[in-house]
């Protein structure tokens, strides 16, 4: 039974077609990772599931119901948690005010102050400090926790590694397990291909707004991904 | 290698760069005659209608004024009166006090408002949005609270102007009645002559995303300073008309903050953002001024809350809504690509001009 | 001594415009809206108060404990019905349409109420007053005012960094976009922090009209002293917002002690001053979202 179900998207950014007729589909407990480059359509994917942007054609479903009509807010109680692209650290908040945000909606789950505080030690010794005040990796930890807290089913992780280091990427991804492990269903938009490898359960790659390729990572050979990430 | 597309029959479609429309030509067949009528007004209508007429000139050169600084700057103010305030007072003191012939004494007076406002706008623009809005009112209590503290201007109980008092009535009131229409003239071409250069559009440029414009070269608040200027100098010129037409200048009726709120509201429903809008308020609003006089207050409610549900519900004005959003064009202030295939193209006919 | 007498009574005085300030400076914290109709609100409240007072026939200060709420009531409705329509217009709307509320509101007081001033009767707490020492008194009423004005900063202050509604207010006022994405819904929290600017609103319109006449276009010079208060003080600051009150308050006590009609001038001079000379304000704000 599939957790996520898109189906013949098309988004648009007035008049410029971002997606089309994109279909993703992800089951409960999933990780897929959805690659590309730049422009590819990747962030538009995960604000459209996340309800900050109208598709002008499709359906997505959660949990098999339609969800297109739901503002975003109204999705979060639902259990769909993003963590958006550039991080959006509330900036005059401190990192532990920016967790009890994310806290709003009060959903039952293993997330809370304290665990999110042992899945991230980083933003644990941070939690006082404001959220201008934190570097990019500090951000993006704490970014990740504030979108935990809402203890979601399906957690969107949208370009995490962008401009960090390699070492701050990898500590990031290392508190993933943690999270999989709680059988939440987990949607990465990744540019880096082999941080995304690691990862992932299935990988879906996007070039221009469609699906160019789709597969298991043990099955997909550097070549293919990089002809399919590339468009050559 | 990819051989171009080639029209049949067509090799070179000439793309032209036009500024008129139609409807812009059609519009200065309609301008002209009425202008030649309105000027033989002194030998047509009588004085009372005149000075009727007068305070509706003063409402067109007002809303004009506001709609340059908020439609096409960006500023809105509610200290207009700051600078009516100037011109009023300025006609009686260098008329009445320094002896200047009253003819000469308003493009003075207009001058020395527009000197007044530069330092005024540094300080102004300090603050932005409603902030910059309250702070130029506070600017305009400030020059009211000094002129009642002036025995020489008459103090609180304010003035009498006695510079005319050399003509007859008719004569006086004619000349006013001129004066007023060469003010509406000079105060629709200077802003259109305005908009329709480079700083205009540089303002469109702001309008849409004021760090792009900056970014090209767009000078933002050297633009911004000159429109603040421009429209002070022209407040300042309603001023002198008003203190030519009703004779008497008190602080409390010429620093009057009603003046913003009826210029805010000649804009916003006669159409913000275009020449034509505040021309179409101002006869709009001096119509339900006169219609509605028997009601009292309730004839501000009445338009305030007309101004309210046009801000949400019809931003482009009762303007806009006349010439359909802008296809139809009496003061060409924008661009429009014309090409000779546009004829043979329906698409084309039915899209809306460029600006 | 007169000076000093003068300088005490702008404390306390400011301690009002404190009050008054608080709801727009809250306003504008949490949704970028400068309220035209801020002033006149205030003056709503009083008259709301006077009715109660003389209608009805009870104490002012019961009439308060009515009056708070439905304030609050008249924030959130407005909010919802008007105000959220024009954010989302976006550009000059907010602005024109606070602007015209404000004209609309008061006509209709005048419509209603004359242009007579009026006062709601306090009786001898009017003049009663503590005397320190032979040339300074302290006005009981004043000091009251005072009282409550820095209780209810302090109340404010403590709410936004320690309430959750609080918290969410200045999340919305960082990145309203990402706000949407912690299940909060924005037009929600606008809602509620209009309820209680205007809940503030309505407490400083009682005390103003139990302190002094007022009539319906009151409501102008009310919008310009918050407003300086609060650009005097700092933007983003609560505290800033009661500093400058002071400041704004004692200008205008040692202005009238100058002579009795450069009261207004004086505070007019000083906002001036500080808009020339420190355009940020006494205590603004560390972070600026």
């Amino acid at each position: 039974m599939s957790l996520l179900e898109v189906r013949d998207l098309d988004v648009h950014y007035g008049d410029f077609q971002a997606i089309y007729s994109l279909d993703v589909s992800l089951a409960e407990g999933e990780t897929l990772a959805v690659i590309g480059a730049n422009g590819a359509g990747k962030s538009t994917l995960m604000k459209a599931i996340a309800g900050l942007l109208r598709p002008s054609k499709g359906d997505i479903q959660f949990d098999g119901r339609s969800v297109v009509g739901t503002p975003a807010f109204k999705r979060v109680p639902l259990g769909i948690a993003l963590t958006p692209e550039g991080r959006k650290i509330f900036r005059s908040l401190s990192v532990e005010e920016n967790l009890l945000v994310g806290a709003h909606t009060k959903r039952k789950g293993p997330w809370n102050l304290k665990s999110v505080y042992e899945a991230f030690p980083l933003v644990a010794d941070r939690k006082d400090r404001l959220g201008v005040n934190l570097s990019g990796g500090e951000q993006q930890a704490a970014a990740i926790g504030r979108a935990l807290m809402s203890n979601p089913r399906l957690l969107l992780l949208d370009e995490v590694s962008l401009g960090l280091a390699p070492v701050v990427v990898e500590q990031i991804y290392a508190a993933l397990p943690a999270i999989t492990s709680q059988g939440t269903t987990v949607l990465v938009v990744e540019q880096d291909v082999n941080q995304s490898m690691r990862v992932a359960d299935r990988i879906q790659c996007l070039l221009e707004g469609r699906t160019v390729l789709e597969g298991v990572p043990f099955d997909l050979s550097r070549d293919q991904i990089a002809a399919a990430y590339f468009g050559i | 290698m990819t051989e171009p597309i080639v029209h049949p029959g067509v090799v070179h479609p000439h793309v032209k760069v036009r500024r008129a429309t139609k409807s812009s030509w059609g519009g200065l067949a309609v301008v002209i005659p009425v202008l030649v009528i309105l000027a033989a007004g002194p030998y047509i209508i009588d004085r009372g209608m005149q000075q009727s007429l007068v305070t509706l000139f003063t409402l067109i050169v007002l809303g004009t004024m506001w709609n340059l600084l908020a439609g096409y700057g960006g500023m809105v103010s509610i200290g207009q009166q700051a600078y009516i305030g100037i011109g009023a007072y300025g006609l009686v003191y260098i008329a009445d006090v320094i002896g200047l012939d009253p003819f000469l004494a308003v493009p003075v007076a207009v001058v020395v408002a527009g000197i007044l406002s530069l330092p005024i706008s540094f300080l102004a623009f300090r603050l932005s949005g409603g902030y910059f809005a309250i702070g130029t009112w506070v600017i305009a209590e400030v020059l009211k609270l000094i002129t009642t503290q002036i025995p020489a201007l008459g103090g609180g109980s304010g003035i009498s102007l006695t510079a005319f008092s050399d003509f007859s009535p008719g004569r006086r009131i004619a000349y006013v009645y001129w004066l007023s229409l060469a003010a509406v003239v000079i105060a629709v071409a200077v802003t259109y002559w305005i908009m329709r250069s480079r700083l205009g559009l540089g303002f469109t440029a702001i309008r849409d995303d004021a760090v792009a414009a900056a970014s090209l070269g767009v000078r933002v608040t050297r633009s911004k300073r000159f429109v603040f200027v421009i429209a002070a100098m022209g407040s300042a010129l309603a001023g002198g008309m008003i203190a030519a037409n009703t004779l008497r200048v008190t602080p409390d009726s010429v620093y009057s903050v009603s003046y913003s709120a009826f210029m805010i509201f000649i804009v916003v429903i006669g159409g913000i953002g275009t020449i034509e809008g505040p021309i179409v308020g101002a006869i709009v609003f001096f119509g339900l001024q006169q219609w509605l006089s028997d009601l009292g207050s309730w004839y501000l409610i009445i338009i305030g809350v007309l101004a309210i549900v046009i801000t949400l519900f019809l931003p482009k004005g009762l303007w806009g809504l006349i010439s359909g959003n802008g296809r139809i064009r009496l003061f060409p202030v924008g661009y429009r690509l014309e090409s000779p295939l546009e004829r043979f193209s329906l698409a084309a006919k039915a899209a809306a001009p460029k600006e | 001594m007169q000076w000093l007498n003068a300088v005490i009574q702008g404390v306390l005085l400011g301690g009002l415009y404190a009050l008054l300030a608080a709801g727009l400076s809250l306003m504008f914290g949490v949704m970028r809206i400068v309220n035209l109709a801020h002033g006149v609100l205030a003056i709503v409240a009083a008259y709301i108060g006077l009715v109660f007072v003389e209608n009805v026939g009870i104490s002012p200060f019961l009439a308060i404990v009515l009056v708070v709420p439905i304030m609050a009531l008249v924030g959130y409705l407005l909010q919802w019905g008007l105000l959220n329509r024009a954010i989302s217009k976006g550009g000059l709307a907010p602005l024109l349409v606070t602007f015209g509320l404000a004209v609309v509101l008061t006509q209709l007081l005048q419509e209603r109420f004359t242009a007579d001033t009026q006062a709601i009767q306090i009786g001898a707490l009017g003049t009663d007053s503590i005397t320190i020492s032979d040339n300074i008194s302290i006005g009981l009423f004043p000091l009251m005012t005072f009282v409550v004005g820095v209780l209810v900063i302090a109340a404010l202050q403590l709410f936004i960094s320690k309430a959750p509604l609080g918290r969410a207010m200045r999340a919305t006022s960082d990145d309203v976009d990402t706000v949407m994405l912690m299940g909060i819904d924005n037009r929600q929290v606008y809602a509620l922090s209009t309820a209680l600017a205007l809940a503030t609103v309505g407490l400083a319109g009682m005390f103003i009209g139990m302190r002094t006449q007022f009539s319906p276009t009151f409501g102008d010079a009310m919008l310009i002293f918050a407003f300086e208060a609060v650009i005097i003080g700092g933007l983003g600051s609560l505290w800033g917002t009661l500093a400058g009150g002071m400041v704004l308050g004692i200008a205008q006590t040692i202005g009238a002690q100058v002579n009795p009609s450069y009261g207004v001038l004086f505070g007019h001079l000083v906002f001036l001053a500080i808009l020339a000379f420190r355009p940020t304000g006494l205590l603004p704000k560390a972070v600026t979202a």
